[in-house]
């Protein structure tokens, strides 16, 4: 177990080293920042001044070290498109997009679930064969153009919803907070279900799959030869047994959530970290791409090292394996 | 020696009619509506400068007059203009058909230069192990654990940091390629690898290996025709992810440009007519992407089905 986890943290420390280096690399040697932060008219003494002061004539080695301390700190210097410290900016964005990952993960989870249970319940009934069409169309249709045709229909042709933006948000100093008004739960409503589509459907045929195979089982045989209640034996028995591989995709699918709410946030203009990132993207704003780098990498090292972790202490099984 | 020729060529039509994967074919109606459909969106593609009715991309034929013409069935329908028309005066149909070469032809692409680096490393990974095989497997992990989307866009950024905007413009057909390739490499180095383990153990390859071939040949001529089973499956799923990465990038702007339009570009262009009421810019491109990414699926599960043993 201590070596697992030792052998764990240590890729998880190689992962982002490499990041690291990768967002270095491309701080440094795509364009050149002192160009990127003064003015034209700067001379050339001044630029050189700017340069000394920046550190940039430091040795790569220094430099990289002095990156990775930064960056520690939560530290990735000045953004050239909106002339503020990219920490500040991240931190002002980061409560929209993890607001709507959040609550896409929930619709995920509360309808994913009980849909992937009646399909595997009931194979061959009607309602399983529409979910499974509506499955099929999630996992086609490309997440933006879900966002257009909502927009479409709930937007433009009933003026429901609105589409875009964040609606009314309640500031607390550190944290801005949509979900206590209600233009922001009307406005989190379609991106939510457009970033949460994709997962759902993958969670749905998962639960199916998995209750399928479960149903077979002896112990599910025996359970019904005690003469138990459907019910007992579909929940307390069958459902319990999935939620084991449920709970890893579900959690591995909370780091792409936030990845793809690059793609939700463009399309319903939501003022999260996402937009940001493709925003610098278009402009070369190399600060933000380093540090949305970072923290994404860093959100993923971190899910998926729980989740191995929980996995471990969840089933039994692993460790039995790992021990012999 | 005709007569044989035909024989030959009749005998293997006899042949592939009685083959399981054609039974398989025609029991499902949706697989073969699917086929059709695939058939059609990529000849019309492939074909577009010939089969298009305007040509979209030449600015002398397009005219402002003609500009922003609802589809024939509506009210001022203008008969050339079945789908309608764009703010420029493009016809829908020909952009579409236009957008549809560019968006399959950045798909198949990046698909094949995805599956020979994956293939190659595969071959490599497997038949050399050691730290080659560690180092090659580690990379793919890694990348595993991140969406492709993710490391796409990322690609394109350094792209776009290290070529001149113009230069990029140009180019950026060929970025796409190889950002999308770059991102799905691994799933077939992870399926080759594992089948190169169980062929390298094999009696052929020892013997190859007796007569003192050299390790490259070993590798690319007697175990890579023994590993090529499970590709095509790949291949087919990888497209539609493709298809669909390509269209999101350019829909985000960051992808193909307007000056040579792939259907997420359309998309993105339309995007911006919807609360206008020119709902057929955005809506028609999208519907077409939809069908051709839902039918390639299609086919990729219909083959993975089909091709798999345990399913018979």
């Amino acid at each position: 177990m201590i070596g697992f986890i030792f052998k764990r943290f240590f890729q998880s420390f190689i992962v982002m080293f490499l990041v690291a280096l990768l967002a270095f690399t491309m701080f440094n040697f795509l364009g050149d920042p002192v160009n990127q932060m003064v003015g034209i008219d700067t001379t050339a003494a001044d630029r050189e001044a700017l340069r000394e002061r920046l550190g940039l004539n430091d040795p790569l080695m220094v430099q990289f070290g002095r990156f990775v301390s930064n960056a520690f700190q939560f530290e990735f210097g000045q953004s050239y498109q909106h002339k503020r410290a990219v920490s500040g900016l991240i931190l002002d964005r980061l409560p929209a997009t993890l607001e709507l990952s959040f609550i896409a993960a929930i619709f995920t989870l509360v309808v994913g679930v009980p849909m992937g249970v009646y399909t595997g319940l009931h194979r061959d009934s009607l309602l399983s064969k529409i979910f499974m069409t509506i499955s099929l169309v999630g996992v086609s249709l490309p997440t933006f153009l879900i966002g257009i045709l909502l927009i479409f229909v709930f937007s433009v042709q009933l003026q429901w919803l609105p589409s875009f933006g964040r609606g009314e948000v309640v500031d607390f100093g550190f944290w801005s907070t949509g979900l206590l008004t209600a233009s922001g739960w009307k406005a989190v409503i379609m991106p939510a279900v457009t970033l949460g589509l994709f997962q759902m459907t993958l969670i749905m045929r998962l639960v199916r799959s998995e209750m399928l195979e479960v149903l077979r089982s002896d112990y599910i045989k025996f359970a019904r030869a005690r003469g138990l209640a459907n019910r007992s034996i579909n929940f307390g028995h069958a459902l319990k047994n999935t939620l084991v591989p449920v709970i890893t995709i579900a959690g591995l699918q909370l780091g792409s959530l936030i990845a793809f709410a690059i793609i939700t946030e463009t399309v319903f203009q939501w003022p999260g970290m996402g937009l940001m990132f493709l925003q610098a993207i278009q402009v070369v704003d190399i600060p933000i791409m380093a540090a949305y780098l970072m923290l994404i990498a860093f959100f993923f090292v971190m899910i998926n090292m729980i989740v191995d972790l929980l996995y471990y202490v969840v089933d039994p099984r692993l460790r039995v394996d790992s021990s012999n | 020696m005709s007569i044989s020729t035909t024989a030959r060529a009749l005998d293997l039509l006899q042949r592939a009619a009685n083959s399981d994967l054609y039974h398989s074919f025609r029991s499902s109606k949706m697989v073969m509506v699917a086929a059709f459909v695939s058939f059609i969106m990529i000849v019309g593609a492939a074909f577009s400068p010939i089969l298009a009715p305007h040509n979209t991309l030449d600015l002398a034929s397009i005219s402002l007059i003609d500009s922003l013409a609802p589809p024939v069935w509506m009210e001022d329908g203008d008969s050339r203009f079945l789908l309608g028309t764009d703010d420029q005066g493009r016809d829908m149909l020909s952009a579409i058909m236009h957008g549809a070469r560019v968006s399959l032809f950045v798909g198949f692409a990046s698909v094949i230069f995805a599956m020979v680096l994956g293939v190659s490393l595969g071959l490599i990974s497997g038949y050399a192990g050691g730290f080659l095989d560690a180092f090659i497997m580690r990379a793919a992990e890694i990348q595993l654990s991140f969406p492709a989307i993710l490391i796409a866009l990322l690609i394109d950024g350094i792209f776009r940091g290290a070529l001149d905007p113009k230069t990029h413009d140009e180019l950026a057909v060929y970025v796409m390629i190889l950002a999308i390739g770059l991102s799905f490499w691994v799933q077939y180095a992870r399926t080759v690898r594992s089948s190169t383990l169980v062929e390298k153990s094999k009696e052929y390859v020892e013997a190859a290996r007796v007569t003192g071939l050299p390790p490259f040949l070993i590798v690319f001529r007697h175990i890579l025709p023994n590993v090529t089973g499970p590709l095509l499956v790949i291949a087919t799923i990888n497209l539609a992810l493709a298809i669909i990465t390509e269209a999101t990038l350019s829909f985000l702007g960051v992808g193909v440009p307007p000056t040579e339009p792939s259907l997420g570009t359309l998309i993105r262009v339309g995007n911006d007519f919807l609360f206008s009421g020119e709902w057929w810019i955005t809506i028609f491109p999208g519907i077409a992407l939809a069908v051709l990414v839902l039918a390639v699926n299609l086919l990729g599960d219909w083959l993975r089905d089909a091709l798999n043993p345990k399913l018979r």
